[in-house]
């Protein structure tokens, strides 16, 4: 140690002269350092102009739309007949289709997520959780395309075979299907909810001698309820916007029906079918695309805003 | 002094204690229904379609002749749209992210920006579609080109590559930059020198994943009005272009008219699923590797 | 930044000023000297009037109990405090004869003037050179040579050199907590700054790896004033050549060491240095 004591700071280098000289042309990064805030707002702006064009574009279609089909009409008819003679563009077909695939896929996807969270949560070992979670969380990896032909070239001729007068193209199939698609989704959200109600809670009611399942039911997700409702309407909000499953196995039948064998068109097969067949712009079956999306975006919004409000507003303070 | 009759309570024990029991194998049968379908479904694809992948499959051109379709041309198409989507996605995300987390103030505006970017993420990926065919198809007259497909899937995963970029720039801890900062360091000095080096394998992983959701994503691309049947190979961003989930789109639909082409859609899957499993095989990797202890 | 700096007429605090440097040797050259320094974090009122001076290459070591102020203190003299949102400051803080805490002050500068050490040892998750090299280079100095020399010197002038010589290409991190923290000294040292502000350094350490950091401590004063803030009041005791007593967030004490642990004046000091603190 007293080797280095000799060295005189000034007499080696003098770092602060070296410095000082530098100084004289930092007004490049000066500047650089003043415009960088703003660039990255400029940047950043680019978030909300895309909410912003989405509402405009999807806005002004869409009052083109009503200007040439009262809107009334569009929310309460029962028909949908785009191509016909004398088109009708009632969106309720498309409406019930939307319903009845959600519903189906929730039946399917909540008491298995649920109970695949309580088992991740309160029953698996940390090993087996670390294994199985991330397992389950490769299903919700997966392209919606892959479940759409898994649903239409598997599931559908399986349930054909227990299903008496199942269509070739129905609304059951990709319902299920998707709820397989979101069982991961209300898992890990709702696990991660349960997840962070602390031990000592639990220890104690373990104490007073209650078992792991009456602790769960009674005091872990009462705790964790609303993450859990928020997984589920995050979930219902995927499920009303997912496309390509309902698309390829539900076919595009617009009659209104309440028959879950039968063929029934969501909203977003809508938009695809009408894409696809080049609708000419300017006609009411291209701005009818514009008031389904519109409808699409304004449901699934509430939901994910509805989803933010419970998380937040009725979080639990430990 | 005996409130509690605890012959009773003994007897209710065993009970409860079965129920226990039986909640348990319940709720581990719920969670292994997800792997069993998962199983199945993999099962099922590889077995459908392993048998047609071959060179011809995979570097032949796409035809309506089963036995003569390969799927270059998607492969192709997908590389492209990852040339268009990687760069934009990676800079405004990453700009944005910084912007968000280190320049914003607390307040009512960042709480709205922050809010918007969570709805954005929501929305569904049709609605996006819609976005591209009326702005980047119509109203700038691309053409369902690259470039079109490119700039629309930007725009959707964009919310994903800037909620990963702030979380990884959140977990850098404060004492790095205090310890740039204390040395004189300006703020735009130390985020370039000490806080983006140290978030970026968070934000790889991020834009990882983001990418993988792009290659996987089908609906805008229908929107777009992407064709069925392409025969040129794509040779730049400008080009006309399929990928490998609008074939999977078409074969599937076609296979109810001719069974085969179920058999194409399925070995398209699988080397869709090789490429995704690939890029997350990457991501865990890049997590695992370059993770680094402060 | 959410900060706002007040800053109050200077001839209103010349009569306290002239108090505070009565009691040092009329040749004692003063680097910092605060008048009526007041802080608050929103409501809190964390800074009570502070007037202080702190003497040219000498070791001020600053004691007081948990959030008594004494490190808001420390982080207000190279401004790093105002990275805490919400936080305001009025009064002002005299360095070399300028106000600090003038809005036309470029905190920059001032930080390339006063180096900071930190309670745990904080590298940069880059390598051992790198670590040393970063404030030579974010001032502009890109020379390799250099560079080079800079970093040898630095890390010598820490008691490194011998210990690291060999792998200055090794992430930080390798490095023992004793060794990290010597680095994180050695970083500071490579700007060349006038002052160390430490908050706390040997607080995450163990006692041999303590022991070293002192005697560097105690060595660098020849060239460096030192302001050290420290739960430990044997090490005050060990390395100061002045001690203030922080309570509450005002200066209840300031005096040469010796008098402050041998014939404390207030009784509060005397309580908290034998330890019978509430």
């Amino acid at each position: 140690m007293e080797l280095n004591n000799n060295i005189k700071k000034d007499k080696t280098l003098n770092v602060r002269d070296l410095i000082n000289e530098r100084k004289k042309s930092k007004t490049i990064s000066q500047y650089i350092e003043k415009m960088v805030p703003h660039f990255l707002k400029i940047v950043t702006a680019i978030s909300i102009l895309t909410t912003c064009f989405i509402v405009f574009t999807l806005l002004t279609e869409t009052v083109s739309f009503f200007k040439q089909v009262p809107l009334l009409d569009f929310f309460s008819g029962t028909k949908l007949k785009p191509l016909s003679q004398n088109p009708e563009f009632g969106i309720l077909p498309l409406v019930i289709g939307t319903l009845y695939s959600s519903l189906i896929a929730m039946i399917v996807a909540a008491p298995i997520g649920l109970m695949s969270a309580i088992f991740l949560s309160e029953y698996a070992s940390d090993n087996l959780r670390k294994i199985m979670k991330p397992l389950l969380e490769i299903l919700a990896g997966i392209p919606t395309i892959v479940y759409g032909f898994f649903a239409f070239t598997f599931v559908t001729p399986l349930l054909k075979m227990f299903v008496p007068g199942l269509e070739t193209t129905n609304i059951l199939s990709p319902g299920i299907v998707m709820g397989i698609m979101i069982i991961p989704m209300i898992a890990s959200l709702s696990e991660d909810a349960m997840h962070s109600v602390p031990n000592s809670i639990r220890e104690g009611a373990l104490a007073l001698g209650a078992t792991k399942l009456e602790v769960t039911l009674r005091v872990v997700i009462p705790a964790a309820l609303s993450g859990i409702i928020s997984s589920f309407v995050l979930a219902i909000s995927r499920a009303i916007g997912e496309t390509m499953i309902v698309t390829i196995a539900s076919g595009s039948s617009k009659q209104l029906t309440f028959d879950i064998t039968q063929s029934m068109q969501t909203m977003t097969a809508y938009i695809v079918e009408v894409t696809s067949g080049d609708a000419a712009a300017g006609s009411t079956i291209y701005y009818s695309l514009y008031a389904v999306a519109m409808t699409l975006f304004i449901f699934t919004l509430l939901m994910n805003l509805f989803a933010r409000y419970i998380s937040k507003r009725f979080r639990e303070e430990y | 002094m005996d409130y509690i009759d605890k012959s009773i309570i003994m007897k209710k024990i065993n009970t409860r204690r079965w129920m226990n029991g039986f909640a348990r194998g319940l709720f581990f049968l719920a969670t292994s229904f997800g792997l069993v379908v998962l199983l199945i479904l993999i099962a099922r694809i590889i077995s459908q379609g392993i048998g047609w992948i071959n060179m011809d499959f995979l570097t032949g051109k796409l035809s309506t002749q089963v036995d003569k379709a390969g799927i270059f041309g998607a492969v192709l198409g997908t590389f492209w749209l990852m040339v268009v989507v990687a760069p934009i996605t990676m800079f405004i995300g990453v700009c944005t992210a910084i912007y968000i987390e280190l320049y914003m103030k607390k307040g009512k505006f960042k709480s709205i920006i922050q809010t918007n970017i969570s709805n954005l993420a929501g929305v569904p990926s049709i609605v996006y579609g819609i976005l591209g065919l009326t702005i980047f198809v119509r109203l700038l007259q691309l053409g369902n080109v690259v470039l079109a497909g490119g700039l629309t899937m930007s725009l959707l995963v964009l919310p994903i590559v800037v909620i990963a970029s702030q979380e990884a720039i959140r977990a850098v801890p404060t004492h790095l930059s205090e310890a740039s900062y204390g040395l004189g360091a300006t703020k735009w000095q130390t985020i370039r020198n000490v806080i983006l080096p140290a978030a970026l394998p968070g934000i790889l992983t991020g834009a990882i994943l983001a990418l993988s959701r792009a290659i996987g994503e089908t609906a805008p691309l229908v929107v777009l009005g992407i064709p069925a049947l392409l025969l040129p190979f794509p040779g730049g961003i400008l080009d006309k272009f399929t990928v490998l989930p609008m074939q999977i789109y078409y074969w599937t639909l076609d296979s109810s008219l001719t069974a085969e082409y179920a058999n194409l859609a399925a070995a398209t899957i699988i080397t869709l699923l090789f490429f995704l499993f690939f890029l997350n095989a990457t991501a865990i990797f890049i997590r695992n590797k370059f993770q680094k202890k402060y | 930044m959410s900060t706002v700096i007040m800053n109050k007429d200077k001839n209103v605090s010349n009569h306290h000023q002239k108090l505070t440097l009565a009691k040092f040797k009329p040749k004692q050259k003063i680097v910092y000297q605060t008048n009526n320094l007041n802080l608050w974090y929103d409501d809190v009122h964390a800074l009570k009037n502070i007037n202080l001076s702190i003497g040219h290459q000498e070791v001020t070591a600053i004691i007081g109990p948990s959030g008594c102020g004494k490190s808001s203190f420390l982080k207000t003299l190279n401004r790093m405090v105002e990275l805490v949102p919400g936080v305001r400051i009025t009064g002002d803080i005299t360095y070399s004869g300028k106000n600090i805490l003038s809005k036309s002050f470029s905190v920059e500068e001032l930080r390339t003037q006063v180096g900071m050490v930190f309670q745990k040892p904080n590298p940069f998750p880059k390598s051992i050179y790198e670590n040393i090299a970063y404030g030579p280079k974010i001032h502009g100095i890109r020379n390799k040579k250099i560079l080079n020399e800079i970093v040898e010197h630095s890390l010598r002038r820490a008691y490194l050199w011998d210990d690291v010589k060999d792998r200055l290409k090794q992430n930080a991190y390798d490095l023992s907590g004793g060794q990290q923290q010597r680095l994180c000294i050695a970083r500071c040292l490579a700007i060349n700054p006038d002052v160390i502000l430490m908050d706390e350094p040997t607080s995450a350490l163990d006692p041999n790896s303590t022991l070293q950091i002192e005697e560097l401590i105690k060595d660098l004063k020849k060239e460096y004033s030192i302001v050290i803030v420290t739960h430990n009041m044997q090490q005050a005791a060990r390395i100061s050549d002045k001690t203030a007593f922080f309570l509450h967030g005002e200066v209840i004490e300031y005096d040469q060491t010796n008098l402050i642990f041998s014939n404390p004046v207030d009784k509060r000091t005397s309580d908290y240095i034998n330890g019978d603190f509430g």
